[in-house]
């Protein structure tokens, strides 16, 4: 127990209605480099923010150390965090926003300029302390935030996507820097980033969060390799995302053929998500002794390797990474090793709501009072559970022409559909299978037919 | 961090005791007799005095005038100050702004003894260009604002797209500066309508405007009186206001 | 050639709008009482206003001395106030924050006129005696929404997590708003108390309803009342020239200053 700095118990936390985060319990080890990685609005820089001390968690407890800190104002934690747009003071001078920290400690004005210029030393710009903040270059800029975090030497280093604001040449740079800084210094680091190259390239441990719960907390290479669910293997790289059965132990099925793979214990006939890395998947010429076939269809140059989409025998899509170009339109035969395909359980295999019987043909669910085929052995105010297949759920441009209305909030291609999670004006989630081309962020109207919705009864 | 919004408690108190309770006051009182009974007699006495009707048309007369000629003088003015092509001194921008600092009783009062000394008869004549005197900055200085922050590609991708420098004007730049024209409006109309002092100096006291009803009186403590007629008055501005939109520009921006 | 024509309307405008202060500035060189007819240089008008030896009535100086110490309380109050409550607007949501948006709006647009008239009822009302402290509240009331208009866009302007900065490296809040904060608004709180000042020293209908019956006089209900008992005392016009003058000085000041700014920010 003694090795984790970091301790989140249990923390909650909401805006209004909306629940950023949700029961977030994690560990961090003394000294390692940690990530929290995911996209905007999951919820990474509010659990950075408690950290810090800016707001306080519904429920759940933070300890440093094994202290419980949840309610200490933020001058008072051993925590000093890099701002994602510097927050530099722009009425001080280098040197001023430095020792700022030091100065308020109350340290003897010659120790004060040892541990200003070392600093400065260490985030190589020495020579600079009677700089403008203003007069200094985005880098530069984040050097000195960098400096002035450290100067007060902090057990726990809060960087808040530091690079964000940098151009990517700049990024890289800085990305080596921080890492041998973490080297140098010895203290935890805990780093909040969305750009998952930055955090398989710097991290000890990634932590992947979505809507407010961990997805996944890894090694990058765990994270990479083995991604626990869909979300997981859409952000971190590219992915093919398919739907697949698991036939028995080391048998899946997907693409419409079937395939040996490592995983077992997921039990006989089982809908599971697939995930093949488009490097896994390897493209030859000649079609005999391939697993599939497939024709290319595009055919692009990224600079080291080529990324191909290719029509397989059965209709599906899949992205392929190859150091080879194969030409559009070629035959191409496919082989997947048993150990590049990951086997998921499934989130869901259909959309389930909370719902009450209105009358004989009506049932309310989501808000709203939807018609369904006439049924029987239920009272009107009956609790029931409604279950409609993703496949089931018409999408339309309209909002207003809809039952309900909502938008596109995240999209996975499943090499012959996409795979939609719509956000209803109510916040509640809805997932869609659809051949349409729909992007992240449409307004969209949404209908169910009578016949598509499946009442079953309560269980309690 | 979110307890920092009840520092502007006491500012929100003292709104509500000197901006919102006085203005509640003035519907009090116009709505009451002398004795404090409830009573529409002073908004009858005013609906049915041909002198205060009359006022009251002057009065509206004039600011509309006054604005319309401060619109007609001042768009030309600032289009030109902030056109880099045709003026290109700063001092001609600083001169328009400095009268805006300038206590208008004493601007009024100077109008007033130059048109004394050329002669002049005072009257309804020497009152509205007294009054354009007065206001003309007001109305050059936020059109020269939106004018001079416009992007120039505007009139660019118009000219490109085959408009005549003079369509380029009328349907590019004049309807992009009309919310600087509309803060103008406001800037002019409402203290030309609500104007007393003014008025009196520009006519020798020989012809009365409506804040000079207002004013008049108060003084003689007919206060409901004065409180019924300022709400005409506050009605008439409240109309004005509806012009501008709550997207409006930072007119003050600039002055300082 | 179009230039010359735009230069010309230009200048035509600036002369005929400056005519009045000019004549008044060259007439406070002569003696005589009416403008126009000039009896030789003299700066006896200058000598007379500042000696007080006048032919009006009431004092000129004690007027001015008025306006500026109640000009300054009120631009002094109206700072203070009007910073922590723009810190305060600030850090408020939704509907509160329209509301008192709204109403920070409302002594901004209103006119003078109503502005003034209704806190003469409000003082009525509450039987409050007018005079000095009457004036000096009232014109708070019209002076603090300036100071918010320009202390307001500073903190929106402002990185939001530099005030956090400031408690992550160690300050109490106090310390934070004392070392950083205070610092950072400091420029829009100058603007907002020239604007306060100036608003305040041009101001005459609002003290003329607040001033009550006890002879209070400012600069400019001295002149109004000066002027109605017959045009303009001969001493005003130095005095016109003067202020004149030292708003001039105070914009070339300011411009200066600005432009100086603007440079040093490229």
């Amino acid at each position: 127990m003694k090795e984790h700095i970091i301790e989140f118990k249990n923390i909650s936390k909401s805006f209004g209605d909306k629940c950023i985060l949700n029961d977030v319990s994690l560990n961090v080890k003394k000294g390692e480099f940690l990530t929290i990685l995911g996209p905007s609005g999951c919820g990474k820089t509010t659990l950075l923010r408690l950290l810090a001390g800016f707001g306080s968690p519904d429920s759940g407890e933070i300890l440093i150390n094994g202290e419980n800190i949840t309610d200490f104002p933020p001058h008072l934690r051993p925590v000093n965090t890099v701002f994602q747009r510097y927050a530099l003071f722009p009425h001080l001078d280098v040197y001023e926003n430095i020792a700022f920290g030091l100065k308020l400690q109350k340290m003897p004005t010659d120790a004060i300029d040892k541990r200003v210029r070392n600093v400065l030393k260490m985030v190589s710009l020495t020579d600079y302390e009677d700089r403008d903040v203003e007069s200094l270059s985005g880098g530069q800029q984040q050097r000195v935030a960098i400096a002035r975090a450290i100067a007060n030497q902090p057990k726990v280093l809060l960087l808040d996507e530091p690079l964000a604001a940098l151009d990517l040449k700049m990024r890289k740079d800085m990305q080596i820097e921080l890492k041998e800084m973490h080297k140098k210094l010895g203290i935890t680091f805990v780093y909040v980033t969305h750009d998952q190259e930055e955090a398989l390239t710097l991290s000890d441990t990634i932590i992947v969060m979505n809507e407010g719960k961990i997805q996944q907390i890894g090694t990058p290479t765990d994270i990479y390799n083995e991604p626990q669910n869909a979300f997981v293997a859409d952000f971190i790289g590219e992915s093919n995302i398919l739907n697949g059965k698991m036939i028995k132990d080391k048998l899946v099925e997907f693409v419409g053929h079937e395939f040996e793979c490592v995983d077992e214990g997921f039990g006989e006939n089982v809908d599971v998500d697939v995930v093949v890395r488009p490097e896994d998947i390897y493209i030859m010429n000649k079609v005999e002794g391939a697993q599939l076939t497939a024709k290319v269809k595009s055919c692009t140059f990224k600079g080291v390797h080529y990324e191909m989409f290719v029509d397989t025998d059965k209709g599906y899509e899949l992205m392929i990474q190859d150091y080879n170009a194969f030409e559009p339109d070629s035959e191409v035969g496919l082989l997947i090793r048993p150990a590049d395909i990951q086997v998921m359980h499934k989130e869901r295999t259909c959309n389930t709501f909370e719902g009450e019987m209105v009358d004989e043909t009506h049932v309310k669910f989501l808000y709203e009072t939807f018609e369904c085929l006439p049924q029987s052995g239920f009272a009107a105010g009956d609790k029931v559970k409604v279950e409609v297949a993703f496949s089931k759920i018409d999408l339309i441009d309209h909002p207003e022409d809809g039952m309900l209305s909502g938008d596109v909030y995240f999209l996975l291609y499943k090499g012959d559909h996409y795979h939609l999670t719509i956000m209803t004006d109510d916040g509640d989630h809805i997932w869609v299978d659809t051949n349409d081309i729909w992007d992240k962020g449409d307004l969209v109207g949404i209908n169910i037919a009578p016949q598509d919705i499946k009442i079953v009864k309560c269980n309690d | 961090m979110t307890k920092r919004s009840t520092w502007a408690l006491p500012y929100a108190i003292f709104l509500v005791f000197f901006v919102a309770l006085p203005l509640c006051l003035i519907i009090f009182y116009a709505f009451q007799d002398g004795a404090g009974n409830f009573t529409l007699d002073n908004f009858t006495k005013f609906f049915t005095d041909a002198d205060a009707i009359g006022t009251f048309a002057l009065s509206l007369e004039v600011a509309i005038e006054n604005t319309a000629i401060c619109i007609l003088l001042g768009y030309p003015a600032a289009w030109i100050l902030a056109n880099k092509k045709l003026n290109k001194s700063a001092v001609t921008i600083v001169l328009f702004i400095l009268p805006m600092w300038i206590n208008a009783l004493m601007r009024t009062l100077a109008t007033a003894e130059l048109f004394h000394m050329l002669g002049i008869q005072l009257g309804k004549g020497t009152l509205l260009i007294g009054m354009v005197y007065d206001y003309l900055p007001f109305m050059i200085y936020p059109i020269y604002n939106i004018l001079n922050k416009m992007d120039k590609s505007y009139a660019e991708a118009a000219a490109d797209l085959g408009a005549t420098p003079w369509q380029v004007f009328w349907k590019v730049q004049v309807p992009l500066s009309m919310p600087g024209v509309i803060s103008g409006v406001m800037m002019v109309f409402m203290p030309t309508v609500s104007t007393f002092a003014i008025s009196e100096f520009l006519t020798n006291n020989k012809i009365k405007l409506f804040g000079t009803i207002i004013q008049e009186n108060i003084n003689s403590s007919m206060w409901n009186y004065g409180a019924a007629l300022s709400l005409v008055m506050l009605v008439i501005i409240g109309i004005t206001s509806l012009l501008q939109d709550n997207k409006k520009e930072d007119v003050s921006g600039g002055i300082v | 050639m179009k230039r010359f024509f735009a230069q010309c309307y230009i200048w035509l405008l600036l002369i005929v709008l400056y005519a009045p202060i000019v004549f008044i500035a060259i007439f406070s060189f002569t003696e005589s009482k009416v403008l126009g007819n000039w009896t030789g240089f003299s700066t006896k008008l200058y000598s007379n206003l500042f000696t007080g030896d006048m032919q009006g009535t009431g004092s000129l100086m004690l007027a001015i001395e008025n306006t500026l110490i109640i000009a300054l309380i009120a631009a002094i109050v109206s700072t203070v106030l009007g910073t922590i409550a723009a810190i305060g607007i600030h850090n408020m949501r939704g509907k509160t924050k329209q509301a008192i948006t709204f109403m920070n709006n409302i002594p901004m647009l209103n006119p003078d006129i109503i502005t003034g008239v209704s806190l003469f009822l409000l003082f009525v009302f509450l039987h409050i005696s007018q005079g000095y402290a009457t004036v000096v509240l009232a014109h708070i009331t019209f002076c603090t929404p300036y100071v918010v208009l320009n202390v307001l866009p500073r903190l929106t302007q402002m990185n939001p997590n530099i005030y956090e900065a400031a408690l992550d490296l160690g300050a109490t809040p106090f310390q934070a708003l004392r070392k950083v904060l205070l610092p950072l608004l400091k420029p829009g709180m100058i603007s907002g108390f020239i604007l306060a000042f100036t608003m305040s020293l041009d101001d005459f209908a609002v003290t003329f309803f607040t001033r009550g019956t006890i002879g209070l006089d400012t600069l400019s209900t001295y002149i109004y009342t000066d002027a109605r008992k017959g045009g303009l005392t001969p001493e005003l016009r130095p005095l016109i020239t003067l202020m004149f003058v030292g708003i001039l000085i105070l914009l070339i000041v300011i411009n200066i200053r600005n432009i100086r700014n603007s440079k040093k920010e490229e």
